[in-house]
């Protein structure tokens, strides 16, 4: 007990310590609030299903302006997505089907070929401007390829109100021209995003399979004879 | 060697043969790895006058000093296949241009490839042949029956599958045969000269790129314009290939070397007229109407 008493005499002189009462001790011990990104998200979750629909809807239809606008800007390889090819892909396959040869196989591609050749096409000529040495990644330039299908769908949909009309040679020099203008529009279109990634001396290398792509597409378009 | 300029200025070593053609009795010794056996074997044996003109493009630097270290990424990466695509619009055309006309002495592999053979010029001519092939014989179809009553015009677009089969079948299974048989023969012959299987993979496709213009010409329906243009057409690619293969070939046994000359002239014959056949012929309108006609005669006994 006295031990104990002892030991804590050293200590005792602590006791006389104490902080004087005018020295302001000042701070603020609240924690910060975490920033506002992780409350937006959060708040994607509680937002309706139309909302988040719509968003990727818009971004789909904002590429499409770019499209239809080629300018050198970015957005298309940015933000890249794949839903823009696939439906434009579906909807050509859609529109090259009930030509009149579908019995016999000697007719026009099937819905399955469509699907191939633009497809694969679109990566092999990924795969070909990748090892020529271009900068820009497998799947922007799926999205830049796919995207730029557009206005050969939208002429594949002008050729079949045309060939309503019936009238030989007329409908044939109209769904020409439109094919042709398509055709040259697609390809300006894409080489605008595409040329950009290549060394210069390799620019011709990387358009040529370009302008073939859209020359196959094309041609399946302008034979298509219901 | 026997050179004016300031010798701390970097220069250009070039060929062994170059060298040889101002010292004629110098022997070159070059360190390059592949043709090291070839090499010293031409020098042994003299110069031969082929070899001449071996600069026409101009001095590409890289193409020398990194002619012993090309392609040394394992095969399963992606640079090891980046290193066959090392070539530039150019290059392309020179190719192009170098496989449609046939130089007496230049042979192509050692002109145009010089060690960098690429694979860009064979896959995209092969594919261009193939939907060449298959578009101008619809063309082709279509002006011939346009008019005719029991015509009805077809796409035809199952075509462009057998095209395909064939035209990258010839472009890689023979290359693949004639490299196998000059490997065999270098056992037991001495070779002065041997082809890597991608160089004659490489000249292959390139001699290709001349039927892509004789198949649009095709598209005009006069047999005799055909027949001369594959006539020309086959001249042409076969002689780039006969002298390309010529120096691999000219120390062997006489009948093996016409063999093989023949075995290349005649497969390159044997696909052109095969395309011309299988696309561009004319079926008779009156086979479309007898065919019909069976088919309603067969009918009608049926249901009698």
């Amino acid at each position: 007990m006295a031990s104990a008493q002892e030991a804590s005499r050293p200590f005792a002189a602590f006791s006389d310590v104490s902080i004087p009462e005018d020295i302001p001790v000042e701070g603020d011990i609240s924690v910060p609030v975490a920033p506002s990104t992780r409350d937006d998200g959060l708040s994607t979750l509680d937002e309706p299903v139309k909302e988040t629909v719509l968003r990727d809807l818009r971004a789909v239809g904002n590429k499409f302006v770019h499209v239809l606008y080629p300018k050198r800007s970015s957005v298309l390889l940015r933000d890249w997505d794949l839903w823009g090819p696939l439906l434009l892909c579906v909807t050509l396959a859609l529109l090259l089907q009930g030509g009149a040869a579908d019995s016999n196989d000697q007719g026009g591609p099937q819905f399955a070929e469509v699907f191939v050749i633009v497809w694969f096409g679109s990566i092999v000529i990924t795969l070909n401007s990748k090892l020529l040495g271009g900068t820009l990644s497998f799947f922007q330039s799926l999205c830049v390829l796919g995207y730029c299908i557009m206005p050969l769908t939208v002429a594949m949909a002008v050729c079949r109100v045309v060939l309503f009309t019936t009238v030989e040679t007329v409908g044939f020099a109209v769904r020409l021209l439109v094919v042709t203008a398509s055709f040259g529009w697609s390809t300006f279109a894409s080489t605008a995003f595409l040329a950009d990634s290549q060394p210069a001396n390799r620019k011709a290398l990387v358009v040529y399979p370009v302008f073939l792509f859209y020359f196959v597409i094309g041609w399946m378009i302008l034979t298509f004879s219901p | 060697m026997a050179s004016n300029r300031d010798p701390f200025q970097f220069q250009e070593f070039e060929e062994a043969e170059n060298l040889l053609d101002s010292h004629r009795d110098a022997v070159t010794i070059s360190i390059e790895e592949e043709d090291l056996k070839s090499k010293s074997q031409r020098t042994a044996v003299g110069f031969s006058p082929d070899l001449t003109d071996e600069d026409p493009l101009g001095s590409d630097d890289k193409a020398e000093l990194l002619g012993g270290q090309k392609k040394t990424a394992p095969f399963w990466t992606f640079e090891y296949y980046q290193t066959f695509f090392d070539v530039e619009t150019h290059h392309v055309k020179e190719r192009i241009i170098g496989s449609m006309l046939p130089w007496p002495g230049k042979n192509f592999i050692q002109v145009y490839l010089r060690k960098n053979p690429d694979l860009y010029g064979p896959f995209w001519i092969c594919t261009t042949l193939v939907f060449a092939t298959a578009i101008c014989g619809n063309i082709s179809n279509f002006l011939w029956y346009h008019g005719s009553p029991n015509y009805k015009y077809t796409p035809e677009f199952g075509k462009v599958t057998i095209a395909a089969t064939a035209i990258f079948s010839y472009a890689w299974l023979v290359p693949l045969g004639l490299w196998g048989f000059l490997l065999w023969r270098n056992n037991k012959i001495l070779n002065l000269v041997s082809y890597t299987f991608m160089e004659i993979v490489c000249v292959y496709g390139y001699s290709l790129s001349i039927y892509i213009p004789a198949v649009v010409l095709w598209i005009l329906p006069y047999e005799w314009l055909r027949w001369c243009s594959i006539v020309v057409a086959l001249c042409l690619s076969g002689s780039v290939l006969v002298m390309t293969f010529w120096p691999a070939l000219r120390d062997d046994n006489p009948r093996v070397i016409m063999a093989v000359v023949s075995a290349i002239v005649l497969l390159n014959g044997l696909l052109a007229v095969g395309c011309k056949t299988y696309f561009f012929s004319k079926p008779d309108v009156e086979a479309h109407v007898s065919s019909s006609l069976k088919t309603e005669a067969v009918q009608s006994t049926l249901s009698t």
